[in-house]
């Protein structure tokens, strides 16, 4: 009698079939510790848990810590470290290239809020198809932990210096702007923050997501408002979030009284289950208010601030055809030589 | 202040003149924002349709209305195209310049003025002509808030008869200005028709110049620089244009806009290409940039002022080896410098354009049909070289008419350069981005999007391997200087070759480039004809030097490198590239005062550098 040996344990697969080694990236290089780690984390496991290929990932950055961290996950996505402050127009580029691609951006505080900050709102007003992380941690540490301009005012640097300028809101910031979905996080709260990642992959239109993520070295002590510590007593989440996906079976089973339900481009559910009675993500105006409120109240608002699927993109309202750009045929991007003619008869 | 030099010529005031046709200039000095051009460009039109060769040139300042500004239109028989020093034909509109203009006018010239002016008691020595254009003007257009921009027209008519210019070629250049606009055609037409007629009955020809009928001109167009950039740049298959607002660039965005709506958008009302309005010089290279990393055929247009802005992104498309294409349509600067004059003040700069070790590949257009053509070239350089490919216009080029030939269609395939496709890659079993595998120092890319495992690399700056693996190795970086430069002499053999527009073995060798080559042709002629010397001329199309460049400046005993810029940009680069004795042997030429460059003042330079 033949002997039968149990076949090896198949490794787990997702959707498409790819495991989650086939999203991994190189080996960090950052501190042990980085919150910077933890979200490139969850970066990769959103990206696996709705199966996007990884060769339809464009993963963009600017200078810092936080955009050397492209390097750290999906190796198989092409990748582009720009320069400082100006990932949003490099991406504008690709992303109109070739508009199938789906854009990743993880940019800083000191990229985005000090010398990105005019194409951080000009991306935002354009509602571009992308998402836009922000690795917030109030210092510059590839300089060596100078303040940066998200920097809360009284905040404190190990070196005694302490902030007296006024914090810029992002997120604030991002929804003025037009972005059409934004979201602050936190890189220690792992559940929120891979919804919020799943939610914005399913997002047509710029995802803001400022993700306060501490820095270990320079700006994780007492008196800084962007510690470790400082975020677990100050947290406020709006909400509890939970993420249907469009490939799962989605069920109507929600209470509208205290849930949310906003259905995404792609058809997946993102609900939105209230711990504020009174915070509606949909209004603008509101999130906005309730943000400046949280300041004065020493709270860090988490969750998704404010959403709007209908907006047009960046990319609709171009009105380019299906097929990428950048691909095109001569046939189709060289008009013939009757249109010359035409032209030259024009200017006769 | 006075545009026009002071420069004296022969006819003195009362003797008797011989006519001179088909060989003067007009200027008409105006106010901008009073709705000349379209009377000036009906002017340039006609004697264009006559057969004439004519060219206009438009000085204009930084303003939206209210200050001064001066047209300029010559008519040369002899196919002389660049700007005339001499003004021969005034027409005076503008009250705040009139005297200055008038004074500045040499012995013999014309002065057509508005009568309340009172121009004619200035000088002894100028033919005056009155025109009461107020009154012609009201009695032709009664509605009072329309006189200001009709008014112009009556000078057209006035000049028509005075010149002996074709009513009926004024007719169809006028209706072509207005083809849209029928009303405004009629109205227009009207005060054009009541300067002829007024000029018929109350003036008296006491001028030699006038325009008569040649054969010049069959199948020619006329079109601006600019215009020609984007028809080259649709037909050369451009997908992402990305630009921010600056003279004199702006038209060249603008007209591609228009292009593209007529001609690249499909049946389904779908575009086959992306036009954004940056918010700045920075984010436009930087869309270009990403725009090109992803396979498309990307462009923006600027001026100096923007290219400084696109220093930092210049280098890194250098270093990570991206393709685009981006126009520099230069003007003097800085922008509260002169921005609306023209000048060639941007080739040091831009040859090297942002931080570290970078050189990059300039092409030099001449003319609307070099820009049609380069257009292209710049594409299929910037894809084939992976590298930012700048094409050097000017002001002048860009944003006045010429004449020019009717363009020829580009039926030759698009070169895309070296992309590998995922079967490649397959083929392959390995992808090394930064890799010399053909011995030309241009490696391989693959395009964001391919389906295969092996397609991604990471872009970033100068810190990687040859796998496109981050690196901060001193062997790995030196590498990648290396190939870059090697790469920069691979695009030596492939740009456009320079045009010997003479060499015939003689002594003096001239080198020119841009807009400067329509004055050279005229100071090869002046150089004969006055002086007995004859020279060779080379004129420029691209950068780095190519290998005829060296031998031509071999083949000369002294060489003259025509710059439109005050420190000799081009002789600087030149001095840089030739072999050490050579440099011994180039002199400079220099024009810059925010003019056009004109054939006289480089015929005395070198006359003068000539010891002559």
């Amino acid at each position: 009698m033949a002997t039968t040996t149990a076949p090896p344990p198949q490794p787990k697969t997702n959707r498409i079939g790819l495991t989650v080694l086939d999203y991994r990236g190189g080996k960090t290089t950052l501190c042990a510790g980085c919150g910077h780690n933890a979200i490139s984390e969850r970066i990769l496991d959103a990206f696996y848990e709705m199966g996007i290929e990884p060769e339809r990932v464009i993963k963009m950055s600017g200078i810092g810590c936080s955009s050397k961290t492209p390097a750290y996950f999906m190796s198989r996505s092409h990748s582009f470290n720009s320069v400082h402050g100006r990932m949003p127009s490099v991406t504008t580029g690709a992303v109109l290239a070739n508009a199938k691609m789906i854009a990743i951006g993880v940019s800083g505080d000191g990229d985005s809020a000090s010398i990105g900050i005019g194409q951080f709102v000009h991306l935002m007003r354009r509602n571009l198809p992308m998402v836009y992380i922000i690795e917030d941690n109030g210092v510059y540490g590839l300089t060596k932990g100078q303040f940066s301009a998200t920097a809360d005012l009284g905040s404190k640097l190990k070196t005694g210096v302490i902030n007296d300028l006024p914090p810029i809101d992002t997120c604030a910031l991002a929804i003025m702007m037009g972005a059409t979905f934004v979201g602050r996080s936190f890189s220690g709260d792992k559940k929120q923050l891979q919804t919020m990642l799943k939610a914005a992959l399913s997002h047509r239109g710029t995802v803001m997501l400022d993700v306060i993520s501490p820095c270990v070295t320079f700006n994780d002590h007492e008196g800084s408002t962007k510690s470790y510590k400082f975020m677990i007593d100050h947290e406020e989440p709006v909400h509890d979030l939970n993420f249907v996906p469009h490939f799962n079976e989605i069920n109507v089973d929600y209470d509208p009284g205290t849930t949310t339900n906003v259905t995404m481009h792609d058809g997946s559910s993102l609900r939105l289950h209230k711990l504020e009675k009174d915070y509606d993500p949909c209004n603008k105006t509101e999130a906005i208010r309730r943000i400046m409120e949280s300041h004065k109240a020493d709270e860090v608002l988490t969750g998704v601030l404010y959403i709007d699927t209908k907006a047009p993109s960046f990319v609709d309202m171009i009105n380019m055809t299906d097929e990428p750009l950048a691909t095109l045929p001569e046939s189709v991007t060289r008009p013939s030589r009757e249109a010359l003619a035409a032209c030259m008869e024009e200017l006769r | 202040m006075a545009t026009t030099e002071f420069a004296v010529h022969g006819a003195e005031h009362g003797a008797v003149r011989e006519p001179v046709v088909n060989d003067f200039s007009i200027q008409v000095a105006t106010v901008n924002g009073s709705g000349s051009q379209s009377a000036n460009n009906i002017l340039l039109r006609t004697v264009f349709q006559m057969g004439v060769p004519v060219s206009g040139k438009n000085m204009f300042p930084s303003n939206i209305a209210g200050l001064p500004t001066w047209y300029t239109i010559r008519a040369s028989k002899d196919g002389y195209i660049a700007r005339k020093k001499e003004i021969d034909f005034l027409i005076a509109m503008n009250p705040e310049t009139g005297k200055e203009d008038v004074l500045a006018l040499a012995p013999g010239a014309v002065a057509l003025y508005d009568e309340p002016l009172k121009l004619s008691e200035l000088r002894t020595d100028l033919t005056f002509y009155a025109v009461p254009y107020d009154k012609i003007t009201a009695a032709v257009c009664p509605e009072a808030k329309l006189r200001k921009l009709v008014r112009n027209m009556v000078y057209v008519g006035v000049v028509a008869k005075l010149l002996g210019l074709d009513m009926a070629e004024v007719e169809k250049a006028l209706r072509k200005q207005f083809a849209t606009k029928v009303k405004a055609a009629e109205l227009n037409w009207n005060a054009a028709k009541a300067g002829y007629e007024y000029a018929e009955t109350s003036l008296t020809k006491a001028d030699p110049f006038k325009i008569e009928r040649m054969n010049e001109n069959a199948g020619k167009i006329i079109i601006d620089g600019n215009s020609a950039a984007a028809m080259g740049s649709m037909f050369a298959g451009v997908t992402v244009v990305t630009w921010y607002p600056i003279t004199p660039s702006s038209s060249l965005v603008e007209s591609l806009i228009e292009y593209m709506k007529e001609y690249r958008v499909g049946s389904d009302g779908k575009a086959t290409f992306a036009i954004v309005q940056a918010e700045d010089e920075l984010a436009a290279i930087g869309m270009v940039l990403g725009a090109g990393w992803a396979g498309a055929r990307s462009m923006t247009a600027t001026a100096g002022p923007g290219i400084s802005l696109m220093a930092e992104f210049a280098g890194l498309g250098y270093y990570v080896e991206l393709p685009g294409v981006i126009w520099d349509v230069q003007r003097v600067g800085p922008s509260t410098g002169l921005p609306t004059r023209t000048a060639q003040g941007d080739i040091t700069f831009v040859a090297k354009l942002s931080h570290g070790d970078t050189k990059h590949v300039m092409l030099l257009p001449s003319s609307p049909g070099e820009c049609f053509t380069m257009a292209g070239e710049a594409f299929d350089l910037a894809e084939q070289l992976q590298t930012p490919i700048f094409v050097m216009s000017d002001l002048d080029l860009g944003m006045n008419n010429w004449m020019a030939d009717p363009f020829e269609y580009p039926d030759k395939p698009m070169k895309r350069g070296k992309i590998l496709t995922s079967e490649q890659l397959g083929e392959a079993g390995s992808f090394f981005r930064y890799k010399d595998v053909d011995g030309d120092a241009i490696p391989y890319r693959t395009l964001p999007g391919t389906d295969h495992p092996n397609a991604a690399w990471f872009a970033r700056g100068s810190g990687h391997n040859e796998r496109g693996q981050y690196s901060e190795r001193p062997d790995d970086y030196a590498n990648n200087m290396d190939r870059l430069a090697r790469k920069f002499e691979t695009a030596r053999t492939m740009v456009p070759r320079p045009e010997p527009v003479r060499n015939e073995g003689n002594e003096i060798g001239i080198v020119a480039y841009g807009t400067s080559h329509h004055a050279l042709v005229e100071t090869l002629d002046q150089l004969q004809n006055e002086y007995g010397v004859k020279a060779d001329y080379l004129r420029l199309r691209a950068y780095p030097f190519t290998r005829e460049t060296h031998d031509f400046i071999a083949a000369h005993k002294r060489l003259y490198i025509v710059d439109q810029n005050r420190d000799g940009q081009m002789h600087e680069l030149l001095k840089l590239d030739v072999a050490v004795p050579e440099i011994a042997k180039l002199r400079s030429v220099r024009h810059y005062n925010g003019l056009p460059i004109d054939a006289r003042s480089i015929t005395d330079e070198i006359i003068s550098q000539e010891g002559k």
